[in-house]
């Protein structure tokens, strides 16, 4: 029992507990903000995982911007609860019984079938952090120019299409 | 006898545009033509016609150069089923190309003389839309007459043939609504009937002809028809010669099928000279012409050819004598020049019916498109005179033509006395002389031409085919020189009547001259009817198309001049005009007068007035009975025998008996609607369970991903 | 020193648990976020395997890392587009309840 080991179960155990939180959670808002620590407990991992730069987008742009982003349209819409409803009474039970299935279908494919060797060694100094964001970066625009590329035309078209869907008609304004 | 050669040096490969370039030019008239000016349309056709001469003067000066064999270009292969070949085949020899330069070089100028004619006729008869419909008739005529003269095969002729044919149809009844004075009528579309339905009975009789030859010959192309002849038995060659001879007085208004081509009178005027005198009609000598050595070959087909021609050429000349429209006195004449024509072919003297054939064209457009010019300047007189008399039609010409319908101004009109005036009408006429200068001589010209006075073309023509005759065919010797006789005659008389002596109706009195574009052509053609001759004088070293044709013909005899042959008939022709001027020419007609002949002449007058009778005749003993028995055939045979007994009772009420108890109550309820139902009620019940599962809620479709998902997977593990 | 192993049974989890969130809930936000949970799981696998392999070749491989990347960034633009379709649902339907927008049903 490494201290690696036990962090990395502590670490696990968040994760699972904040993501049934989120599960299980009837307010939207409660849904929310564990979301977000299940989002920052993921970002830990990264950092444990020698990706310190992914780390940091994941709680800028995860932990940040899109929950935020989440949070705002509940509190907009004020729909933090729903009224109960009979509809679909199989769904649940299904639904669990299935999900099961398929969780322990793709932990044994994943181990069987993909067969991932070794063992994670979580990165010895900060110094090193900063040349693997470097590197990162260096091969991001060489290696990966035009998918990066593609990438910023991509949050063009999503930004345009936003405004464009919450713009209201000529009709609708008079 | 030589195969045509294969295609060497020269401008043979252009020979298909002898048919594609009218082709193009009705192609442009009719895309573009509705935004063209007038005049454009015209000269487009006029080119695309011209361009086709250039092409034949080209294949013409080629052939020459190559020594005159016969040449063929394969342009295209048409039908080709086991023995039967068939191939549109472009053959350029003499003969042909002789019937090109003719055909292309007369259809220009008359298109020329069209484009100015036209412009005054769409609007004396108020449809100036037709204009551009006039001049795609008219090239696409000159394509199938391009076909017919150039084509290899006895096939492809037939194929011009018929083009022809529908071509004369659609130009004769071109005013189909009215009759030939503009009033209302069916009477213009039923001369195209007639025409295209006598037409039918000749080509009929050209069918028949083609297909014995090819159960004969096993081939339509002409020079393999033409090596086997002497290898089939005379009788069938007759046969041939024969049926080919219906063809041919079908064409080319013979007795007995010729009472089509007067009443072809009813199209506009270029079309008479062009398709009715000068080009058409000749198909039935060219066909002679070009099936020479299988006539040559059975002289019994040549006597009744011979015969047939000279008796139409004596009995139309008679009729001509007795007729007072300007045009149907040229065209019983053009019958009785083609049947000097084809009395010439078949006597075997193809270069003489040839040489007749070139100047007839000449003089013969000549002289129609000359009494167009008459009709027009009537017409112009008789607008002028109109527009005199009430005056608030002033301008009445220039606003014809300018728009389409005109209140109190008739077309051709009705005058004050309500009666309809005939610009064709030789009694409206006299005196012409003086307002009309220019066609007078012109007219005079083309007259003295087809009289046969020395030196005009006529006169070479006419007495090379009465010397033939005079050596090989004394019957048809006579007959002929009566009918030359009678064709001074009715000229001279016509001339009288048309252009001295006083007018006779106010119209005559104002007519006015035609415009250049109108007499232009008119001098080409005075001009070659003055020296036509000399393609073929009788002087040794002057029959020159004599020598050309003979490479085609192969039997080409040469005759001198014969002084007591051409001294009869110039005497003959001298008297006649004589005799005309006595008649008409020293007591010019008086308005309302009736013809001096008809005094003299009595009963006999009143039959060539008459046309003998004829259209009567074959009213009595052809149409008569023909639609008697028309309505036996429809009323009793086909309706109440057919249609109300074996169809409504027999076939119907058995059928309906079969269909009600039979298949309906047994095979069709209870077999193939049960099947059909069934399916129907299957589908819809398994419809009704499976729409259950589209319940529209979002998740449970994702549920139903997931459990794919699922199955994959498990497959996967498992696999 | 983690066995590679608890980090992919780690990620299978997190995903079923978003799975479940887009089955069970009916709240359209709450679907959404489940969907971004089931991208984090997927992502956590690509660093996983990224870093087992860096560590197997003794050098810095980053092209896990950068799917990463793009898988975020796509992830960003996804929730912006679909975050507007839902508030644009909601001015027409009045709910973000998924089993009321059944109107395509059979």
């Amino acid at each position: 029992m490494t201290i690696d080991l036990i962090l990395f179960l502590i670490l696990a155990l968040i994760a699972v507990a904040t993501g049934l939180g989120m599960l299980l959670s009837q307010n939207a808002v409660y849904s929310a903000l564990f979301l977000v620590l299940n989002f920052v407990t993921v970002a830990v991992f990264y950092l444990l995982l020698g990706a310190p730069f992914i780390a940091m987008a994941q709680i800028t742009v995860y932990a940040g911007a899109i929950m935020v982003l989440f949070l705002f349209v509940i509190m907009l819409l004020g729909a933090e609860r729903l009224p109960p409803s009979q509809a679909l009474p199989w769904q649940r039970p299904l639904a669990i019984v299935l999900g099961l299935a398929l969780a322990i279908e793709a932990s044994f494919i994943l181990l069987t079938k993909a067969r991932p060797t070794g063992q994670i060694v979580p990165p010895s100094d900060a110094v090193n952090a900063v040349e693997t964001v470097r590197q990162l970066g260096s091969v991001l625009f060489s290696r990966y120019l035009l998918p990066f590329e593609i990438t910023s035309i991509l949050l063009l078209v999503a930004m345009i299409g936003v405004i464009v869907l919450v713009k209201k008609e000529k009709w609708e304004r008079q | 006898m030589h195969l045509s050669e294969p295609l060497t040096t020269g401008f043979f490969f252009l020979a298909p545009w002898v048919v594609f370039f009218p082709l193009i030019g009705l192609l442009i008239n009719i895309i573009l033509g509705g935004r063209l000016p007038e005049r454009a349309i015209g000269w487009i056709a006029s080119a695309a016609s011209g361009a086709s001469f250039i092409v034949s003067v080209l294949l013409a000066w080629s052939l020459a150069a190559g020594g005159g064999h016969a040449v063929s270009v394969p342009f295209a292969e048409w039908i080709h089923i086991g023995n039967l070949k068939l191939d549109w085949t472009f053959r350029v020899d003499s003969l042909s190309s002789t019937m090109m330069l003719v055909v292309s070089g007369v259809g220009t100028l008359i298109h020329i003389y069209a484009i100015g004619y036209m412009h005054e006729d769409v609007r004396f008869k108020r449809d100036p839309g037709r204009f551009r419909r006039f001049f795609v008739f008219l090239n696409l005529f000159i394509a199938a007459m391009m076909i017919l003269v150039s084509g290899d095969s006895y096939l492809m002729l037939f194929v011009g043939w018929e083009g022809v044919g529908l071509c004369s149809f659609l130009l004769i009844g071109f005013w189909y609504e009215m009759d030939t004075l503009g009033r209302p009528s069916w009477a213009n579309s039923n001369a195209a009937k007639k025409a295209f339905i006598t037409n039918r009975i000749g080509d009929f009789g050209f069918l028949i002809a083609g297909f014995i030859m090819f159960w004969a010959f096993g081939t339509f192309q002409f020079d393999e028809v033409f090596e086997q002849v002497h290898a089939i038995a005379p009788g069938i060659i007759l046969a041939i010669t024969l049926f080919m001879l219906v063809g041919v007085t079908g064409k080319s208004a013979q007795i007995p099928l010729y009472i089509w081509l007067p009443d072809a009178m009813a199209g506009p005027t270029p079309v008479s000279a062009l398709i009715h005198a000068a080009t058409m009609v000749t198909a039935g000598v060219y066909l002679i012409a070009r099936s020479a050595p299988l006539y040559s070959s059975v002289p019994e087909a040549q006597n009744i050819v011979a015969l047939v021609g000279a008796l139409t050429a004596l009995f139309a000349a008679t009729i001509a004598l007795g007729q007072y429209d300007i045009k149907r006195v040229l065209a019983y004449s053009t019958i009785s020049q083609l049947g000097f024509m084809v009395s010439a072919v078949g006597m075997g003297a193809y270069v003489a019916g040839m040489f007749h054939l070139v100047t007839h064209a000449f003089f013969k457009a000549l002289l129609f498109l000359s009494a167009g010019s008459v009709i027009l300047g009537l017409e112009r007189g008789h607008h002028h005179a109109e527009g005199a008399h009430g005056g608030d039609h002033g301008k009445g010409r220039k606003k014809a033509g300018k728009k389409k319908v005109e209140s109190g101004h008739e077309a051709h009109g009705y005058d004050e006395h309500g009666e309809v005036f005939d610009p064709g009408d030789m009694r409206n006429m006299g005196g012409l002389r003086k307002t009309m200068p220019i066609t007078f001589w012109l007219y005079v010209i083309g007259a003295l031409a087809l009289a046969g006075i020395f030196p005009l073309a006529g006169f070479w023509s006419k007495d090379e085919i009465l010397l033939d005759a005079r050596l090989h065919h004394p019957t048809v010797y006579w007959l002929l020189t009566v009918a030359a006789f009678f064709t001074a005659f009715y000229m001279g008389r016509q001339i009288w009547m048309v252009f001295f002596g006083e007018p006779r109706h106010q119209a005559a009195a104002h007519a006015e001259e035609s415009k250049p574009i109108i007499t232009a052509p008119l001098m080409v053609l005075a001009a070659l009817s003055v020296v036509g001759g000399a393609l073929n004088l009788p002087f040794e070293g002057f029959h020159h198309l004599g020598h050309w044709l003979e490479h085609t013909l192969h039997e080409v005899e040469a005759l001198p001049l014969n002084l007591q042959v051409a001294g009869i008939s110039t005497v003959l022709a001298i008297l006649a005009i004589l005799l005309s001027w006595f008649i008409y020419g020293r007591n010019p007609l008086k308005a309302n007068q009736p013809d001096p002949l008809k005094r003299t002449l009595g009963f006999l007058f009143t039959g060539m007035e008459n046309k003998w009778y004829v259209d009567e005749l074959y009213q009595a003993i052809v149409v008569n009975p023909f639609v008697k028995l028309s309505h036996f055939l429809a009323e009793t045979i086909d309706e109440k025998f057919w249609h109300d007994w074996f169809h409504e009772k027999v076939i119907a009420g058995t059928y309906n008996w079969l269909s009600n108890i039979a298949l309906d109550r047994y095979a069709d309820q209870r077999g193939i609607d049960a099947l059909a139902n069934g399916l129907g009620v299957w589908t819809q019940n398994l419809s009704v369970a499976l729409r259950k599962i589209q319940n529209g809620f979002v998740r449970s479709y994702a549920l139903s991903v997931l459990l794919g998902v699922v199955f994959i997977l498990g497959y996967l593990i498992l696999k | 020193m983690v066995p590679v192993e608890y980090y992919i049974i780690l990620s299978a989890i997190l995903f079923t648990i978003g799975v479940l969130g887009v089955l069970v809930r009916r709240n359209a936000l709450v679907i959404f976020m489940s969907v971004e949970l089931m991208l984090n799981a997927a992502n956590l696998a690509f660093v996983a395997f990224a870093r087992a392999h860096e560590v197997a070749a003794g050098a810095s491989l980053f092209d896990g890392q950068i799917f990463v990347f793009f898988v975020i960034a796509v992830a960003a633009a996804e929730v912006a587009v679909g975050l507007a379709l839902i508030v644009e649902i909601f001015k027409s339907k009045h709910s973000i309840d998924v089993d009321q927008m059944s109107s395509l049903k059979g």
